[in-house]
């Protein structure tokens, strides 16, 4: 039965990825995160899962690895340092094809930086982070709600294309409380078998390898053909996209994530001023939302484009690219754990947009 | 009496067996080569064998076969 | 007649690509001649280290997973964890579980998680070309260390069964041989007693081989064995370590 809570951030994705089939969780503690291994702790012993707190992040992903390969639906989380940490361990899954589901509340830097908000993690998490050429699915939801309904689904999609589903969200998203509405408990006994996943039962002709080592230059690069060929797909079926008040907008605003809700708030506070503002919202960072792009950037009505980000300019190179300089694109960013109020956007439009 | 089977084209002449054979049944050939280009081990006095499979616990290619 | 040795069927058919001489091929048949004895077809997960024993995911028959440099003990958690029932177990060498898997092997021995792990102890870095191991003997010549590992610039080897031996998670701990026919039987029953305990639920069972590299200590085959005998075993002690 769904069922509707006011929750933490951290607390409802913990619940949302059990409900939606999570039975393995290996994890390290990291501020701003820290609720997510605590709340698996004591909830999936309750379904007949396992939470296991490892000894490092590097670890914790090779638990995931061992796990999600035996055919578990695992799941770990971090914030970015400790996701630096697990980029060995996500190149690996990719490299293997293995279906995972991982958390990232990103807190801002570089180094060790500080605890809180930031989306300073973009390019590491879009353009592959750890070695080789891979990609996985990447969400960023905007609120507490829409990381419990994108979760909830996570690992049918991780599944379907076998690559790591990745949300990335930062410390404002897992540390808010908001009212959400918890689906049911998927039924699991349901799904297909993993005619792949090293289960113990192969003996001769029926063993599996889970593995991503390839000798022969041909079939590594057969391989890479393959993976881009589900990416291909996965670019074809999977792009999530918001758009607000973009029919007759001539400035464009946009920004992903938390910035997302308080582009919104600007464009409502220019829109009371007069200007015509909209805003366009990825929500799938990978597969990025590029048809959405052309069609603002070909816009006769839209003048200019504002990316907001909470970086030094790290999701305004996407933006220019698909743009294709068609439109110019402004660059407003805040860093180093500082957020933007929607005012504050109000007064770059004001000041730096024709 | 006891029967050693070796597959010589698995054999890389290391000749551990040849050491641990306590009969001097083995020895490594010195014109005998494989399809990879080992000199392989080969039976000198195969009626000294007393299929204690010492040879075999040895291989670490799993060549040898020690029937009794 | 009857057969009184042949490969064991826990091994597929896929010619070993060891070096002559190398004693990662009776390691392998020992783990193998273990799980046939305890009956693991149809329920065994294997974990293939980074190194000489990369490929040991075309040896082992039966479900294998191959893992990052070091992280094989992580991931045989995952999988044991998953699927307890199973059989699990990691095959590593001294670079991998002594170097750069030193945290991933000390909190799974510490957790007591019911895995198997076997470990290869020859000294040095075998696929990367004779580099200097954490089990390096002192005085003893490396890539990394050509005029011999030295205590002052290299620092000392390290004692696996040793250390682990402090905690209280691991069942079972032991250092065999695998340098003559004599220590290969007594490590036959250290492996097939590790993997016993498992089939017990005993929790963490490590056994470590002393094995060889004539390629990279430049040294015959025979030549090889008898440096584990003599050098290797002074540094190295065998014996069980731990027994619960």
């Amino acid at each position: 039965m769904a069922e509707r809570k006011l929750m933490k951030g951290n607390e409802a994705i913990a619940e949302a990825a059990i409900r939606g089939g999570c039975r393995f969780y290996a994890g390290y503690p990291i501020t701003p995160q820290n609720e997510i291994p605590e709340y698996m702790s004591w909830r999936l012993p309750q379904v007949g899962g396992r939470f296991i707190q490892a000894e490092s992040e590097i670890s914790a992903i090779n638990m995931v690895y061992g796990a999600a390969g035996a055919g578990a639906r695992a799941m770990t989380s971090s914030s970015s340092p400790g996701i630096s940490l697990k980029q060995e361990g996500i190149s690996y899954i990719c490299g293997a094809e293995l279906p995972c589901v991982i958390i990232n509340m990103v807190r801002s830097g570089p180094g060790l930086g500080g605890i809180q908000p930031a989306q300073s993690d973009y390019f590491q998490t879009v353009k592959g982070g750890g070695h080789g050429d891979y990609r996985m699915l990447v969400y960023s939801p905007c609120s507490v709600q829409e990381c419990v309904d994108l979760l909830y689904d996570a690992y049918e999609k991780a599944e379907r294309y076998r690559l790591p589903v990745m949300i990335l969200g930062d410390g404002m998203l897992g540390q808010i409380m908001e009212a959400v509405t918890l689906p049911e408990m998927k039924d699991l006994s349901a799904l297909p078998k993993k005619a792949w996943a090293t289960d113990g039962t192969g003996f001769g002709d029926t063993r599996r390898v889970i593995n991503s080592l390839y000798i022969v230059p041909d079939e590594l690069e057969a391989m890479n053909h393959k993976l881009q060929r589900i990416y291909d797909e996965m670019c074809r079926n999977e792009v999530l996209c918001e758009d607000y008040l973009l029919d007759d907008a001539e400035i464009v605003i946009t920004a992903y994530g938390t910035v997302a809700r308080i582009a919104k708030s600007a464009v409502d506070i220019l829109r009371e001023q007069g200007i015509k503002a909209g805003l366009l919202r990825p929500i799938t960072l990978y597969p990025f939302p590029k048809d959405d792009f052309a069609k603002v950037m070909n816009a006769a009505n839209v003048k200019e484009v504002v990316a907001v980000e909470l970086s030094m300019g790290q999701y305004v190179e996407d933006v220019r690219l698909a743009a294709e300089g068609k439109k110019p694109v402004k660059f407003y960013g805040r860093s180093g754990g500082n957020v933007m109020s929607p005012e504050d956007i109000v007064d770059f439009v004001l000041k730096e947009v024709k | 009496m006891a029967k050693l089977t070796i597959n010589k084209e698995l054999c890389k002449g290391c000749g551990l067996c040849v050491t641990a054979c306590p009969k001097g049944v083995l020895g490594v050939s010195d014109k005998d080569t494989n399809g990879k280009g080992y000199y392989v081990v080969e039976e000198v006095d195969a009626a000294a064998c007393i299929g204690c499979a010492f040879c075999a616990t040895m291989c670490p290619d799993c060549v040898i076969t020690v029937e009794k | 007649m009857a057969t009184v040795f042949e490969k064991p069927s826990f091994l597929t058919d896929v010619p070993f690509h060891y070096c002559p001489g190398c004693t990662h091929g009776i390691a392998h048949r020992l783990v193998a001649e273990a799980l046939d004895e305890i009956g693991a077809q149809g329920h065994c997960v294997g974990v293939a280290p980074v190194g000489c024993a990369v490929f040991a995911y075309n040896y082992f028959n039966c479900d294998m997973q191959e893992a990052a440099h070091g992280r094989a003990p992580a991931v045989a958690t995952g999988i044991k964890l998953t699927n307890p029932d199973n059989i699990v177990f990691a095959y590593q060498g001294d670079g991998d579980l002594a170097s750069i898997g030193m945290a991933e092997i000390v909190h799974a021995a510490t957790r007591g998680v019911n895995i198997t792990v076997i470990f290869i102890n020859n000294a040095i870095y075998g696929m990367t070309g004779g580099q200097m191991a954490p089990t390096t003997l002192l005085g003893q010549k490396a890539t990394t260390c050509p005029s011999g590992r030295s205590a002052e610039v290299n620092g000392y080897p390290i004692r696996m069964c040793e250390m682990l031996a402090t905690l209280d998670g691991p069942s079972y701990i032991a250092r065999c041989s695998l340098a003559d026919v004599k220590s290969v039987k007594q490590a036959k029953k250290a492996v097939l007693k590790a993997f016993q305990n498992q089939k017990e639920g005993k929790g963490f069972s490590f056994v470590e081989l002393l094995s060889t590299c004539p390629t990279n200590w430049h040294m015959s085959p025979v030549q090889a064995l008898d440096y584990v005998k003599n050098q290797m075993t002074a540094q190295y002690p065998l014996g069980v370590f731990k027994e619960v």
